[in-house]
């Protein structure tokens, strides 16, 4: 294990990188996916068909592809960011198209009577929706919206694959290629990171879910 | 709130107005931004015979090759996705019944083994399959197909198995206890009552989650293509291609399309199954409901 020790200042550089991400691609994919949601439940039609295209197209296309469209594409229409900008973009893109179907599971949740009482107060659309079913749904779309989190956390690994630079991925591809180290104690330590990521936000995820649990 | 138009009133002439001149302007804006869009990836030749005769043009010298590859690329993708399903499926029922009946102590290493996996990403787990293998010299020669292909099929298999082991115990959950009771009730032992009553069940519930799985595993076979692993999938395959026809873009395109039409389809069919499976215990249910109706009147 002396690979891991040995690097430990690496490791921790690589590990904050690989929060980083994460913690951007988050903030981003909450917001945008819950903004398509809101697109899938409108009045208005175009806005309607619009929600459901970009969830069928993103949701059936491999993280991989839309990567690779990222860092390839994107460049070509010129829109040239750095490799980190682009991975974390996404990462929003994808995991977007799962926030909304975790948020809309959400608004089907709530009662009916929910909304039919904020319409027969003389509330609109937007104001019954972000007001009165919002709150409530994102409330019951908790358990969901967290999975999808922490698959996101995951996949910031597909992410570093792509050489975003400097996250717990990249720290396995520069221990073992350039310096030599074996790879079973790097990917060990590796492995260790990650599930000290995913292992503490499932634990947060499970506190949340206690804390905001109301029975139906 | 299954009826979404609870949601709004039925838009009257005037809101009708409002969303239509919304979604002229709003389509006004798109288009514009698809020509510019369309404009730079032009001026770049992106829309260069060239570059989309190999896909587009059957009487093009590379046609025919070149589509033959991709097919063998996408053969390679549905290979490895079957393989790991299949392999999941069985390694997934173990764990899940293990997790079931094991008594307390013996199950913290099932749980373990299960936390484990769950919380790894997929692509660290091939990674790992791959560089044990190789490091420990692990010798799987004897297995039909490319060692490659099984470091993909076992570090997929692994992630997903631990999945597939909670679907299973989520589905033996949510059958009604009156089952397994019954089950024991009538003389059978557990294992009995689990394999006979419970899990031909659970499967059946199951079915939608699994085929959903399918699509996670069948775009998760395309990692293979991200850290470069010696195993020619379609993605893979789709790169390759690329950089000898010097196509990117175009290639990336259509690989994208064909994955997103397989894995919508697969989508649609577990949906479909989904509502094909309710329909049919609702009418289950009317029956016995009916039954007992005519019992009772008479």
């Amino acid at each position: 294990m002396d690979a891991v020790f040995d690097n430990l200042d690496l490791y921790w550089s690589g590990f904050l990188r690989t929060l980083g991400i994460c913690f951007w691609a988050m903030v981003g994919s909450l917001a945008l996916g819950t903004l398509i949601a809101a697109f899938r439940v409108s009045p208005v039609p175009s806005l309607r068909w619009f929600g459901t295209s970009w969830v069928t197209v993103i949701r059936n296309c491999p993280l991989t592809v839309v990567l690779f469209f990222f860092a390839f594409g994107l460049p070509e229409i010129g829109i040239n960011y750095s490799y980190y900008v682009l991975a974390v973009g996404g990462l929003i893109v994808y995991t977007s198209a799962f926030v909304c179907e975790a948020v809309r599971s959400g608004i089907n949740s709530v009662s009916a009577g929910q909304a039919e009482a904020a319409r027969a107060i003389g509330l609109t659309f937007s104001q019954s929706l972000t007001q009165i079913v919002l709150p409530q749904a994102l409330r019951s779309s908790i358990p969901p919206l967290g999975s999808v989190i922490i698959a996101m956390f995951k996949n910031s690994a597909v992410a570093g694959a792509f050489g975003v630079g400097r996250d717990l991925y990249e720290v396995y591809r520069r221990l073992t290629s350039a310096e030599g180290y074996d790879f079973i104690p790097v990917l060990t330590g590796v492995a260790i990171g990650y599930l000290i990521i995913t292992l503490t936000a499932g634990a947060i995820l499970g506190l949340i879910e206690r804390k905001v649990a109301i029975a139906r | 709130m299954s009826d979404m138009t609870v949601l709004y009133d039925a838009p009257g002439p005037r809101a009708r107005r409002r969303a239509m001149i919304g979604t002229v302007v709003a389509g006004v804006i798109l288009l514009g931004l698809t020509g510019v869009v369309i404009k730079r990836l032009a001026d770049n030749g992106q829309f260069d015979m060239e570059l989309w005769g190999p896909l587009i043009d059957p009487s093009h010298e590379n046609f025919a090759r070149v589509w033959e590859l991709l097919g063998k690329g996408l053969a390679a993708t549905l290979a490895a996705a079957a393989a790991a399903i299949a392999l999941s499926l069985v390694l997934g029922t173990l764990l899940g019944v293990a997790r079931m009946m094991l008594p307390g102590a013996l199950r913290i290493p099932v749980v373990l083994w299960t936390e484990f996996w769950r919380g790894l990403p997929v692509v660290i787990t091939i990674v790992i399959v791959w560089r044990f293998f190789v490091e420990l010299a692990i010798d799987i020669s004897w297995l039909p197909g490319s060692d490659p292909f099984w470091w993909l099929v076992i570090g997929l298999m692994l992630y997903n198995s631990v999945i597939i082991a909670e679907i299973l115990r989520a589905g033996v959950n949510s059958l009604p206890r009156g089952q397994g009771e019954a089950a024991r009730a009538i003389g059978m032992r557990e294992t009995q009552a689990m394999t006979t009553v419970l899990l031909p069940q659970a499967f059946r519930t199951m079915l939608p989650a699994l085929i959903s799985q399918l699509v996670v595993v069948l775009k998760d076979t395309s990692l293979a293509a991200a850290i470069g692993l010696a195993y020619i999938e379609f993605l893979r395959r789709g790169n390759l291609l690329a950089q000898t026809l010097d196509n990117r873009i175009p290639m990336l395109f259509v690989v994208g399309v064909i994955y997103i039409v397989i894995n919508y389809g697969l989508s649609r069919l577990a949906v479909w199954t989904e509502r094909r499976l309710s329909r049919s215990e609702g009418e289950l249910a009317a029956q016995e409901a009916v039954a007992q109706a005519t019992t009772a009147g008479a």
